[in-house]
This record gives structure tokens, C-alpha cells and sequence, in this order.
């Protein structure tokens, strides 16, 4: 009855034997996936070597694109903006969560499902929504505000957000406030694999919480570190939502980032060429930190 | 002990105080949402007497009920086929050996990272010239294009996960590829495809990128965070309280699910980051 059934020879092979029935369940979500997330981002690579207004013919005109985007200085900026937002939306919080899972390991405490649920909060929220609810807490009359001029230091209270000074840091704490819970119950899950014995022989040993830490926790922790660095640098690389949503890259540029610049580009200037030489730039800068954290985070478990 | 205790209150008071860190914006704005504009609010104003009158002008200034329509096609839709066609590529990457199985399903990972920021030029101009521009096909097409990316590796994850000794016997007592998918794997798949579908109907509900630049010449088409941009956008400096109204607005749907369903979230982020 099972026509490829009896055509089967090398049943040896697992998970299951070669078959080309399989293409007919995998061809309609591969057309999806080809015609709408591969083909246009083949098609922004080919736009970036025309310089094209978005209406009339396009001219060709190499890497054109490329070396104005390598020299222009809001580029520059951009880049840089986002390097400063990783230390926020990656290297912080990955501190945080360390630091918390440092301290379960030692004294493991009972309800953490609840914790988790209001840790995890953050990464539920749209980031339009986060947006404003943080232009809230930075405004004139808000919270934080309140807050400084409330413990006597009301002579710092300021627009946060409007600040040449502190806007791409305020923009950074958003950040750090929407991973930093996912990387602490990442942290947590992945500590509770950590066989019990190691702690066992570490406290054997006479190694104290510093030492353990190093010793036991850190290294149990690689993979989950690994996958904490990649998800919050790509979130700090794609923050277009909170800064379009928050000051639109202002004061001045004060917070353009690649993403933001390449929108306006594209949208406002009409420089579609041009914006896409951004785009590639900045799936190739996403690619690269992606492979660089798995290839030399990951690696030596081998 | 009494050392042990101290230690463990401190650990309390940590996870606290991070906790509260995390719910307190959240919390901070749906207070400000429930005043009114005379109310004069400043930063830690409790709502003492907490009114809806924001909730109700930003409902009808902005249109939300539109917003909220769109939102909800698109992101049901996105969910609905993105979970069939993953399925489909999750079944047959899981349980089949086929020539190019290997390169093919690397191909399909990459797109878990691909931002849409490096998709949405060409999808503007290419839908402009198919016509689809400002229609909800326009956010539907694409968000299933990446849903799938991260369909395909999360249910590849959960046919790779099933016995194979069931599927055996099934295809020994003559069921072929369909009925074994149909009547042997699904119904124990119900757990790992309410997961996903939690997943990808938040990520697509959340979304603002594609929503600004493909359908904001439609008013009509507008998606609930679109919305809520550009109502911002127009009242912020008037009336700060509208604006929160509407930010709670467009989180509460999603915030009251995964409140319901949050252990299928919290699992299927860290199930789906750590075998990444």
C-alpha cells in the first residue's frame, strides 16, 4: 500500500530513510520563506549598486553606495551609537544575570516562577509601547524627575531625552530594562542543569563563592551565555522601534542609528541605493557579531 | 545558620527589587492612563480615583477599534499559515533523510536572524508593483516568510522529539506519510504548536517596521502599534494621559495572554534560544 515503503533500500540510515516525498512538505514553506525574506534580501544587495530615486530608471553604479556609506560621517555615528547600545542591551544585562544566578546557586529560594513571570514581562511588550512608556519616565513631570527631586537632587532633573549628554544613554537603560530579564531567567534555567555533584566536589575542595562561581557556574553556563550575547546584540542592532518611537534619533543625531538612518534614506530622502548599501551593511555587521559570539563562545566544549 | 538565613533574605530582597524593575514602567503608565489630563499628574501620582475617560478618547480619537481589526487579521493570519507550512518543514526535517536535507535547513535558520530591516526596501517596491501595497497581504506575506524560519526549527525540534518506534509502527501497519502526521504525531503535538503560535502571534502583533512602511498610506489598514505611533506622534504634548491609555491598549492583549499562557512563553523563548 505504502508506495515508498517497498522503493526503500538504505533503511538503515536514521532519522528515517532518504525520501523525496519529504520535499512535498517542505516546498510550500520554502517558497514562503524564498519569495519573502531571501529573494528581497538578495534584492536589497542588487539596489545597493544603483543609485535610484524609487521612481524613475535606476543607474548603475557599483560600489558607489558602499564607499559614500564608508565615509559619511553619520554613518560613522550610527555604527558607533549602536556599539554604545550593546554595551547596554548586551554586556549589562548578561552582568546582571550572572550576578543573580550567582547568588540563586548559593541560596536557592522557592516562588521563582513568579519572579520569572515579571522578569520575562519586558520582552512581551511591543516596543512602540515600551517607547512610551519610558518617554513617560524620562519627561519633564516624570518619575525619574520626581524621584531626584525628591531625595534633594533636583538640580540634575532634565529632559533626559532632549539631553546632547544623556540621551543615547537613556536610550541604552530601555534597553538594558527590556533584556535584562531574559537573560537572568535564561541564566537560572540553565544553572538548574549544572549537575549538583560539581558544586558537591567545588565545596569539597574549599572553594568559596567567588571560586565556584568561576569554577562551576561560568563554565555551565557557556552555551546560555552565548545565546544571551547574540539575542541582545541583534535586539541593540534593530532598536529602530524604541528610537523612532522615543526622540527619532535627536537632539540633532545624537541617537541616529544604522536602521533609522537607512529608513530615512529610503523613505523621506529618497535615496533608495543608498539606504540599501546601509541595510547590507548592517545584516552583514548582524551576521558577523551572530557568528563571531557562537564561533569563539560556543567552541570549546569539543 | 543564622548566616544562611541573612544570605537568603538578601537573595530575596535582589530578586525583588530586579523584579520590580521590570514591572514598574509597565505599571507607571497604566497609572498615568488612569488620570485625566486636569488631574495634573506628576511622577509618582497614584490613581486615587481611577478614570476611564482616557482609555475612552483615545479609543475613538485614534481608532483604535480599526487598529485593532488589522492587528488582528494580520497577526492571526501570519499565525494560522506559518504554523501549517511549519508543520509541513518541521515533520519532514525531523523524521526524513532527503538529498540536500542539511543545507537546506541551514538556509532556513539564517532567517531566525534576519532583520526585517534588511528586507523592507525591496518589499515596498515589489508590493507597490504587485499592487498589494497598504492591504493586509503586504504584512501578512512577509511575517509568514520568517514565522516559518522560526517554525521550522522549533517543530523540526518536536518530530525529532517523538518516538520513533510510534511512527514505525504506524507506517509498518500501513498508514503513509500523512496519516502518521495526522493520526499518530499532531495530537501529541498540541503542547509545542501552542508555544509557537503564542510566539509568533506576539512577535507579529508587536510588529512596527513593516506596519510604517507598507500600510501607512492605508488608514484603513493600520495596525494597533502603527496606531498608537502616530497618535503619539499628534497628542503627546497635548495630553500625555491619552497616550498612555493607548500604549495599554495595545500591550493588554498580549500581556493578559502571556499572563495565562506564561509558562508556554517563558519555555518556548528559552527552549527555542538555547537550541539555537
Amino acid at each position: 500500500m505504502t508506495k515508498e515503503g517497498s522503493r526503500t533500500r538504505r533503511s538503515n540510515r536514521a532519522p528515517g530513510e532518504p525520501r523525496n516525498v519529504a520535499w512535498l512538505y517542505i516546498l510550500p514553506g520554502l517558497a514562503f520563506y524564498a519569495l519573502f525574506t531571501l529573494a528581497p534580501l538578495l534584492h536589497t544587495l542588487e539596489l545597493s549598486f544603483f543609485d535610484w530615486d524609487g521612481l524613475t530608471v535606476g543607474r548603475y553604479i557599483g560600489i558607489d553606495n558602499y564607499r559614500e556609506a564608508f565615509s559619511d560621517p553619520l554613518v560613522r555615528d550610527s555604527f558607533r551609537h549602536s556599539a554604545e547600545l550593546v554595551v547596554f542591551y548586551a554586556v549589562i544585562p548578561v552582568i546582571l544575570g550572572l550576578l543573580l544566578t550567582a547568588l540563586l546557586t548559593r541560596h536557592p529560594v522557592r516562588g521563582f516562577t513568579f519572579y520569572r513571570t515579571a522578569l520575562f514581562l519586558p520582552q512581551m511588550i511591543a516596543g512602540v509601547v515600551v517607547a512610551q512608556a519610558w518617554v513617560w519616565i524620562y519627561a519633564d513631570q516624570g518619575p525619574l524627575n520626581e524621584l531626584l527631586r525628591t531625595i534633594g537632587l533636583g538640580s540634575l532633573a532634565q529632559p533626559w531625552l532632549g539631553s546632547f549628554t544623556w540621551a543615547l544613554p537613556a536610550i541604552g537603560v530601555i534597553g538594558t530594562w527590556v533584556t535584562y530579564g531574559l537573560c537572568m531567567v535564561l541564566f537560572v534555567a540553565g544553572a538548574q542543569k549544572i549537575p549538583t555533584s560539581l558544586y558537591d566536589a567545588a565545596r569539597v575542595d574549599g572553594a568559596g563563592a567567588v571560586r565556584e562561581f568561576f569554577a562551576v557556574t561560568l563554565p555551565g553556563l557557556r552555551n546560555e551565555i552565548v545565546v544571551a550575547f547574540v539575542l541582545t546584540t541583534i535586539n541593540a542592532l534593530r532598536s529602530f522601534d524604541i528610537i523612532y518611537n522615543t526622540n527619532q534619533g535627536g537632539p540633532g543625531t545624537q541617537t541616529y542609528v544604522p536602521a533609522l538612518y537607512m529608513y530615512q534614506n529610503a523613505f523621506v530622502y529618497n535615496r533608495v541605493g543608498y539606504a540599501s548599501a546601509i541595510a547590507v551593511i548592517l545584516a552583514v555587521a548582524i551576521f558577523a557579531l551572530a557568528f563571531l559570539v557562537v564561533r569563539f563562545g560556543g567552541q570549546e566544549e569539543a | 545558620m543564622t548566616a544562611g538565613r541573612y544570605d537568603r533574605v538578601v537573595t530575596y530582597a535582589v530578586l525583588t527589587v530586579f523584579a520590580i524593575g521590570a514591572i514598574y514602567p509597565a505599571l507607571s503608565i497604566l497609572s498615568l492612563a488612569l488620570h485625566t489630563k486636569s488631574d495634573l499628574v506628576t511622577g509618582f501620582a497614584f490613581p486615587t480615583h481611577p478614570k476611564l475617560d482616557s482609555f475612552r478618547a483615545a479609543w475613538d480619537q485614534a481608532d483604535f477599534a480599526t487598529g485593532f481589526k488589522s492587528s488582528f487579521i494580520v497577526a492571526a493570519a501570519v499565525t494560522a499559515i506559518s504554523a501549517v507550512l511549519s508543520i509541513g518543514t518541521g515533520y519532514a526535517f525531523g523524521t526524513m533523510r532527503f538529498r540536500g536535507d542539511q543545507l537546506v535547513f541551514n538556509v532556513m535558520l539564517l532567517g531566525i536572524i534576519f532583520p526585517y530591516e534588511a528586507t523592507v526596501i525591496p518589499l515596498y517596491y515589489d508590493f507597490q508593483s504587485f499592487g498589494i501595497l497598504n492591504t493586509y497581504w503586504a504584512l501578512i506575506l512577509p511575517q509568514v516568510g520568517q514565522s516559518v524560519a522560526f517554525g521550522t526549527f522549533w517543530m523540526r525540534a518536536f518530530f525529532l522529539s517523538t518516538p520513533r518506534g510510534l511512527t514505525e509502527a504506524a507506517r509498518i501497519d500501513g498508514a503513509g506519510t500523512f496519516r502518521v502526521l495526522t493520526s499518530v504525531l499532531l495530537p501529541q503535538a498540541r503542547p509545542a504548536l501552542l508555544t509557537m503560535c503564542a510566539l509568533v502571534f506576539t512577535y507579529t502583533w508587536n510588529e512596527f517596521l513593516l506596519a510604517l512602511v507598507l500600510v501607512s498610506g492605508a488608514p484603513d489598514k493600520q495596525t494597533a502599534p502603527l496606531t498608537l505611533s502616530f497618535f503619539a506622534g499628534a497628542t503627546r504634548a497635548g495630553d500625555p494621559t491619552k497616550v498612555a491609555a493607548a500604549a495599554v491598549l495595545v500591550a493588554a492583549p498580549i500581556v493578559i495572554v502571556y499572563i495565562v499562557l506564561q509558562r508556554h512563553f517563558i519555555r518556548g523563548m528559552l527552549a527555542g534560544a538555547i537550541k539555537e
